[in-house]
This record gives structure tokens, C-alpha cells and sequence, in this order.
């Protein structure tokens, strides 16, 4: 009981209802309200029917989107070392070539890039079927696949590259003098620890694409987003829409939970237990002693 | 001869007019989407940065949701929800037909994710500066609406530019998703064009080019406005 006081001092029995306690409790309010209206606008009898008509298919759009995200993400990746390596190229037109890449894919909207590809393809028929490529295409699936792959190593390998050039330079300088092969530098002192610079920004990528794979339902594939389409178009009943959110709001959490249980499990050995007791009591000190900035 | 030229040109032959009104609305749709974000963003943000625990859980709810849900689903769920929520209001009132601009639609959707993320980096701007500053505004006298204009927000700018500029791009990018609710902007007009001539290569990448060039004008346009919000800061 001392103990728990030392560490964190007792809130005073009695906070007056300053404006903003009194706001922030409606909206506390008004948030209970809609998910407990929406909780019974989903389980009522109509929403059981809905359910037992459109369930199945919801599932089955949500294996596709995940399949999707895997995918392309894996792909993506893949794709993503050598535009990486490309782009820090110093041959002037390797480099240029990643560059512009890079741009175009992050600098137009990623249902436009669907578009171009999937009816874009239609135009050079004959070359791809010449190439054996034309099934990439044909088929909305493997296409959407294509198009998020292209999209995200582009994204992916923003992150690769920077996250290798922000390793400290004193790491190299020790490798070096340590008279290591560049190999063994580059796989050994590098790379480890550019992974964990890129953890985080990788985590939000997948999340991005968690999101953007809804596109996929516009150019007719059948994910978790196109079966919500559809079962709305069959029914005119907005839960589909309500089950959807929840559906996507539940991966993206959990993909973040997992994400940031991993990242504190590969970065442990950084964590020093003095250093990370006073971030914790910085934390505190942020979240409660802040000048209340918010007007009354 | 170059076909392409003809079908891009302007007046009855090509789809040049076409494109450039929808241009015209994707901008149009973009910029008025701005400040309605930034606002929300900004309140979100001074919630978050309270010290009552209650407002900090109502905003991180808010920006937990629509981080969280795919900007095209925000958009139909606006897009229809605000749709037969209002039927449902008029059915109480003796009925009658309402149908939501999409415009409109398009324009909250947008906004409430900016303001989502938005949020996020006004609070990690606020998180910048330190505590030293209010201090010294309270030791000025300055009352807490002057501190904030006059103190905090100058530096705030600064500090939340970055982090704006690429939700900038990223909002310009995402006006490309209200296509599909029926605004005619550069992409649904660039998809019009190419339903009509299969030439879908053609326009669908023309339609590309522009936002490839809409992005190089606002790295610009960002590199001066950044440029002129430094000019005070010494480092």
C-alpha cells in the first residue's frame, strides 16, 4: 500500500468537473451508447438472420483478404532487396531507374495502379499471351496480387534502405577495424540491426495493406470487402458494412498487439533496466503533469 | 498518326475536357477536405494531450477506429450510413427522400481520416515542446488562449509540417477512392474514357501522370512553406 503510492502518487478523492472532465465523460458517453447500440443492432433477430444468410461468405472474403495481404506483403518483400540495393546504387542510372519506380508507386493512388494493371492489361493481350503472362492478369485475384506486390516493395524498400542507412556509422567503423570481409559486415553488423530500425515502419506497411486490400473488391475480387459489397447489394441491409469494420478493425488490432509484443521481444537486449524505469516515470510525468493545453 | 493525341485532345473528339474537370474536382475535393481535417485533427489532438483521462480515452478511441478501417469502407459507411440514418430520422418526421451529395460524403470521409492521423502527429508536436514554454507564457501572464496562439501554435506548425505534408499526399492519393461513390473525378472520368474507347491503358495512365504531378507540385509548394515556418527557428 506505501509501496503503491511511492510509485504512483493517489488521485484526490474529489476532481472537480472541470469543462473538459465534463466533456470528456459525454464522449465517453456517446461512444458506450453506439457500441452497445450497435452491439444490439447486430445480435437482434434480423441481425442473427443476416448473419446465418451472410456469415459464411463474410468468412470466406475474410480468408481472401488475408491470403491477399500475405501474399502481396511476401511478394512485396521479396521484390523489395533488390530496388533497395537499386536505389543506393551508385551507378547513376540503376539508381535512377529504383527512383523512379519508387516514385510512381508512392506518388499515385493504389486503386488507380489497379486499374492501369487490371484493365490497362486488356491493351497488350497479345504481347502477354506472347510472354506467358497474360494468366497474371486475367484472373482479378492474381492480378490484385501483382498490382499490391509492385506497390508495396516499393514502399518496402523505402524502409529497407533507410533503415540500413541509419544504422550508426560507428558500427561500421568498428566492423572495419575489426578487419571484417565486407560480407561478413554487411550480413553479420549491418543488417541485424536494420531489421530492428525497420520493424516498426514494416509493421505499418502490413497494416496499410491490411486497408488498401479492400481496394481488390472494386476490380471484382471477392474479399472481405467485395463480399460485403455484395451482400449488401443483395440485401440492402447495412450490417454488412458493420461486420466488415469489425471484422477489419479486429485484424489490423491484433496485427498491431502482435507487432508490439515482437518488437519488445527482439528488442530486449536494447533495453537497459535503469534507462527503462526512467522512460517509464518520463511516461507517467507526460500523461499527468503536462500543462492541460486543451481551452475551456 | 498518333491516335492517343486525338483521343487526349480537347472539344468533341477527345477526352482532354473531361479530364481536366475532373482534375478539377479531385483538387477541389482534396483542398476542401483539408481544413475540416486539420480542425478535427487538431481537437483530437488537444484531447489526447489533456490531463483528464476521460477525454484521452474518448480521442484514442476515435483515432484507434479510423486508423484502423480501410479508408474505402470509412467512405461507405458514411457514404450509406449517414444516408439511412437520415431516411430513418425523415421516416419519424412523415417520411420523404433524402439522398446525401457524395460530394459531401466523400469530403467527411476524407476528413475524418486525416483528422485521425492528423492527430497523431499534432500530438507528437505538442509532445516537442517542453514544459518550459507555458511556464514561461504563465510567468508573462498570457491566459491559456493566448499561450496557445501566440506560443504554442507558431512552434506547433513547425514542429507538425512533416508529418502534415505527407498526410497531404496521402489525402491527395485518397481522393481517387470517391470515384467509386459517383464522383466524377479524374479517375472515374479517365475509367468513362477508357469504358468507351478500350483504351484503358492509355487514360487510366494518364490519370496517374496527373497525380504523379499533382504530388511533385506539393513537394514544391511544401519545401517553401517549410522553408518560410523554420525561418524563426535557430539550429
Amino acid at each position: 500500500m506505501a509501496l503503491a503510492s511511492l510509485i504512483r502518487p493517489v488521485t484526490p478523492p474529489n476532481r472537480p468537473w472541470t469543462a473538459a472532465r465534463v466533456l470528456g465523460h459525454v464522449l465517453m458517453a456517446v461512444w458506450i451508447f453506439s457500441g452497445l447500440a450497435t452491439a444490439y443492432y447486430l445480435v437482434n433477430a434480423s441481425g442473427m438472420d443476416f448473419l446465418g444468410r451472410y456469415g459464411e461468405k463474410l468468412i470466406n472474403g475474410f480468408a481472401v483478404t488475408i491470403q491477399l495481404v500475405v501474399l502481396s506483403v511476401l511478394l512485396g518483400a521479396a521484390l523489395s532487396i533488390p530496388i533497395a540495393f537499386a536505389r543506393m546504387s551508385t551507378n547513376r542510372i540503376i539508381g535512377g531507374l529504383a527512383y523512379a519506380y519508387v516514385y510512381f508507386f508512392r506518388g499515385t493512388p493504389l486503386i488507380a495502379q489497379a486499374f492501369l494493371f487490371y484493365y490497362g492489361a486488356g491493351n497488350f493481350n497479345q504481347e502477354l499471351k506472347a510472354i506467358g503472362a497474360w494468366w497474371i492478369f486475367r484472373d482479378a485475384f492474381t492480378c490484385a496480387v501483382f498490382v499490391f506486390a509492385l506497390n508495396t516493395a516499393a514502399y518496402q524498400a523505402e524502409i529497407l534502405r533507410g533503415a540500413i542507412q541509419n544504422v550508426p556509422k560507428g558500427q561500421l567503423e568498428g566492423a572495419q577495424a575489426l578487419g571484417l570481409p565486407r560480407r561478413a559486415i554487411f550480413w553479420r553488423v549491418v543488417l541485424p540491426q536494420a531489421f530492428i530500425i525497420a520493424l516498426r515502419p514494416y509493421g505499418n506497411e502490413i497494416i496499410l495493406m491490411i486497408k488498401g486490400s479492400a481496394i481488390a473488391s472494386i476490380i471484382t475480387v471477392y474479399d472481405l470487402m467485395g463480399e460485403t459489397r455484395r451482400a449488401f447489394s443483395r440485401s440492402f441491409d447495412f450490417q454488412a458494412y458493420i461486420w466488415a469494420a469489425l471484422l477489419y478493425l479486429i485484424m489490423v488490432e491484433a496485427l498491431s498487439r502482435v507487432w508490439s509484443r515482437l518488437e519488445r521481444r527482439l528488442t530486449r537486449h536494447l533495453e537497459r533496466p535503469t534507462q527503462a524505469a526512467a522512460r517509464t516515470a518520463d511516461d507517467e510525468g507526460a500523461a499527468a503533469g503536462r500543462p492541460d493545453a486543451t481551452p475551456d | 498518326m498518333p491516335d492517343w493525341l486525338t483521343l487526349l485532345s480537347f472539344g468533341p473528339d477527345g477526352w482532354g475536357d473531361q479530364i481536366a474537370r475532373g482534375t478539377l474536382v479531385t483538387v477541389g475535393l482534396a483542398v476542401a477536405t483539408l481544413p475540416f481535417g486539420l480542425a478535427l485533427g487538431f481537437l483530437a489532438a488537444l484531447a489526447k494531450n489533456s490531463s483528464e483521462p476521460s477525454l484521452r480515452r474518448a480521442a484514442s478511441i476515435y483515432t484507434t477506429v479510423f486508423r484502423g478501417l480501410p479508408e474505402l469502407l470509412t467512405l461507405f459507411l458514411i457514404y450509406f450510413g449517414v444516408q439511412i440514418l437520415l431516411q430513418k430520422v425523415l421516416a419519424l418526421f412523415g417520411g420523404g427522400y433524402v439522398e446525401i451529395n457524395s460530394f459531401f460524403a466523400g469530403m467527411i470521409a476524407l476528413g475524418v481520416v486525416f483528422s485521425a492521423y492528423a492527430s497523431e502527429v499534432f500530438l507528437s508536436a505538442f509532445r516537442g515542446i517542453s514544459a518550459g514554454q507555458y511556464e514561461g507564457a504563465e510567468a508573462l501572464g498570457l491566459s491559456r488562449l493566448q499561450t496557445m496562439r501566440l506560443v504554442i501554435l507558431p512552434q506547433l506548425i513547425r514542429l507538425a509540417l512533416p508529418g502534415l505534408s505527407n498526410l497531404w499526399l496521402v489525402l491527395l492519393k485518397d481522393t481517387a477512392l470517391v470515384s467509386v461513390i459517383g464522383i466524377e473525378d479524374v479517375l472515374r472520368q479517365a475509367g468513362v474514357a477508357a469504358r468507351v474507347t478500350k483504351e484503358a491503358f492509355l487514360f487510366f495512365g494518364v490519370a496517374c501522370l496527373i497525380y504523379l504531378v499533382f504530388s511533385i507540385i506539393s513537394s514544391i509548394g511544401i519545401a517553401r512553406i517549410e522553408r518560410w515556418a523554420n525561418k524563426g527557428a535557430t539550429r
